[in-house]
């Protein structure tokens, strides 16, 4: 790392720029946390105030666990996002490997092919989907939204994992092919180690917007014991009346798992493990 | 019976011809470098001989079978690349013995080929150790290392010590002639460098533009030369490249050439010039004179001076004088 002298005014306005942004990152998530432990008349009376002994309360929680089943909506969107990002990750990088490895004809296109995706939303294929969805039976399945989000995911994966896969140097790959490592090995045991980093970055970009969908569980898998936990949590916002403890409950518990995933890819980003590889 | 043959190899990029017609007998037993220009095709040759990238058309032979369509890991060969390419993941002794695992060998066997190597090398301390906690000269060593566990027919490097700076590369220069005397192996060497080219090799491989130029040994090359480009590129400083017609020679010749060091400053000369240059090595002195529109070099032997500007007269002999002509060959 070089060190350049900072200047301390330059310093100070990079900590105040970076804390202003935090603050405002957090507030909408500290808000909903605290409110989930007040009840209903506080929430609405002082939304911003910490929950006192007046005003605490667990009502939230308990409606959350005595309605629905919300374990399993845990499970099942736990299931739906963790599936999807191993086969996004398993997929892209093997494709990622392939285009950036190999000279074959049609490699460009086949390169624009793939990351066309990116720039059309899936969402305006939802009726095809669901009639294929229908037609092989698979409604009401997580099969078929890992099967979706695997989709949706793809494109942008293979976007950033070749681009990192052709940084990787040649000299090592050939090294191996020279010890009689299978291209599956190389791939498996050279190659993906050292794009790490761009593989945390890809799972995170991907996880938040599986965790959050709500449009594809209410329209492919709106059964019970499908729902998803963002799903699941409509329950309590009607159209006359919703239970703001309750919604807010159910949030903040979905908070807990993304913010779990993300510690750990998030390790990731930061090792850097090619250090010594190549000079 | 040679250890590695070229017959006919061509190589293209799409529409681009890389190498042209390369045929090339190498012996047993034989150091034998490719040099030449940057981008003129020798990494390609060396990739080529390994089984990493196919010939578009031609022929490879290793001790005598044909490989071209065997895969790397079955051509009996080992490769140290410029690079290292050390797996950084594993240990100094996994480095080194994945490839003879990769073959299904006994892990006895396994042992004492690293053990060998190792010592060989001096890199028993460090046999535990991942490449990120080496220097760059044990990386070096590390990828020799590899190599020579697998016990190949046929060792190839390429531009090996090109990343090393100026004391090591001298020190691992002397290592890798060791070592061959050692090991009796038939190694093929890629580098630019000139002076690698002429203190380790039994033979030279000139290439340009994809074109084998001349194959001879160090001296055959440097007293020898075929051409105009072998002669400019073998030798440092450069041969003194002059137009005929500053001679009385006859009519074909249109180049001549003079090395700096098979000319003398003399009283009374064949060419005036002035002086407009010193370098002094210690051991030499380089003096740059101007004659006409040429600047040539002039080796010097020991410590002179002469004063910029001042009018010196050049000496040589004769013999000593290469002559080219129009199409840069030589006339002999
Ligand atoms: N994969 C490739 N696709 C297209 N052209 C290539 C490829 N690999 C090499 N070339 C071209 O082939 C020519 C020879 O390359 P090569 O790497 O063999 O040169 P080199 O003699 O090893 O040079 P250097 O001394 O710089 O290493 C170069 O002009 C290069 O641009
Ligand atoms: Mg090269």
């Amino acid at each position: 790392m070089n060190k350049v002298k900072h200047n301390p005014l330059n310093l100070a306005f990079a900590h105040v720029a970076l804390i202003t942004y935090t603050i405002i990152a957090l507030f909408p998530v500290i808000v909903i946390l605290i409110n989930s432990f007040k009840t209903r008349k506080a929430i609405f009376r002082d939304p911003l105030s910490l929950p006192n002994s007046d005003s605490f309360t667990m009502v939230g929680y308990e409606t959350v666990f005595k309605q629905g089943d919300f374990l399993q909506y845990f499970q099942n969107s736990m299931i739906v996002t963790v599936v999807s990002l191993f086969f996004i990750l398993l997929f892209g990088a093997m494709a990622a490997f392939a285009l950036a490895e190999y000279r074959f004809k049609g490699n460009t296109l086949m390169g624009l092919y793939l990351a066309i995706g990116i720039m059309i939303p899936i969402r305006l294929g939802t009726v095809a989907i669901l009639q294929i969805m229908v037609a092989g039976g698979l409604v009401n399945t997580l099969t078929a939204l890992i099967l979706v989000y695997t989709a949706q995911g793809l494109p942008l994966a293979i976007f950033i994992l070749a681009e990192f896969m052709r940084q990787v140097s040649d000299d090592l790959k050939d090294a191996g092919r020279i010890d009689g490592l299978s291209e599956y090995r190389i791939f498996f045991v050279l190659v993906l180690p050292l794009v790490r980093p761009a593989m945390a970055t890809v799972a995170v970009f991907n996880m938040i917007p599986i965790w959050n969908d709500l449009w594809f569980p209410l329209i492919l898998a709106p059964g019970e014991a499908t729902k998803t936990l963002t799903l699941g949590s409509q329950v309590f916002i009607g159209q006359f009346v919703t239970d703001w403890n309750a919604v807010l409950s159910a949030l903040s518990m979905a908070i807990l798992p993304v913010m779990i995933l993300y510690i750990i890819f998030s390790k990731q980003l930061i090792r850097g493990i090619t250090s010594g590889a190549v000079k | 019976m040679g250890s590695l043959s070229l017959r006919n190899v061509h190589k293209s990029f799409g529409s681009v011809e890389v190498l042209t017609d390369i045929n090339l007998e190498v012996e047993e037993g034989e150091f034998v470098i490719f040099v030449g220009p940057s981008g003129c095709g020798k990494s390609t040759l060396l990739r080529i001989i390994a089984g990493l990238e196919d010939a578009s058309s031609g022929d490879v032979l290793i001790g005598d079978s044909r490989v071209n369509t065997l895969p790397p890991s079955d051509r009996g060969i080992a490769m140290v690349f410029q690079t290292y390419a050390l797996y950084p993941h594993l240990t100094v002794r996994k480095n080194m013995s994945l490839g003879l695992k990769q073959a299904k060998k006994s892990p006895e066997y396994i042992e004492e080929r690293v053990g060998i190597a190792a010592d060989m090398l001096e890199l028993t301390p460090y046999l535990d150790r991942r490449p990120a906690e080496l220097s760059g000269g044990q990386r070096q060593r590390v990828a020799i290392g590899r190599a020579i566990v697998r016990n190949p027919k046929l060792f190839l490097f390429d531009e090996p010590l090109s990343n090393l700076d100026a004391a090591l590369r001298v020190n691992t220069r002397l290592e890798i002639a060791n070592l061959h005397r050692e090991l009796q192996s038939t190694i093929v060497y890629v580098t630019h460098d000139q002076v690698e080219a002429m203190t380790l090799a039994d033979k030279i491989v000139v290439l340009q533009a994809g074109r084998v130029e001349q194959v001879g040994s160090p001296m055959d090359l440097y007293n020898d030369p075929d051409n105009l480009f072998v002669a400019g590129f073998i030798g440092s400083p450069a041969m003194n490249f002059l137009d005929a017609k500053l001679f009385d020679l006859p009519a074909e010749v249109k180049t001549i050439g003079l090395r700096p060091e098979s000319i003398s400053l003399a009283d009374t000369g064949k060419i005036t010039g002035k002086v407009s240059h010193l370098e002094h090595l210690g051991a030499d002195t380089n003096v740059y004179v101007k004659v006409r529109e040429h600047l040539i070099t002039v080796r010097i032997p020991g410590q002179t001076d002469y004063e910029i500007g001042s009018t010196v007269q050049l000496d040589f002999k004769p013999d000593d004088l290469f002559r080219f002509d129009k199409d840069d060959k030589r006339v002999r």
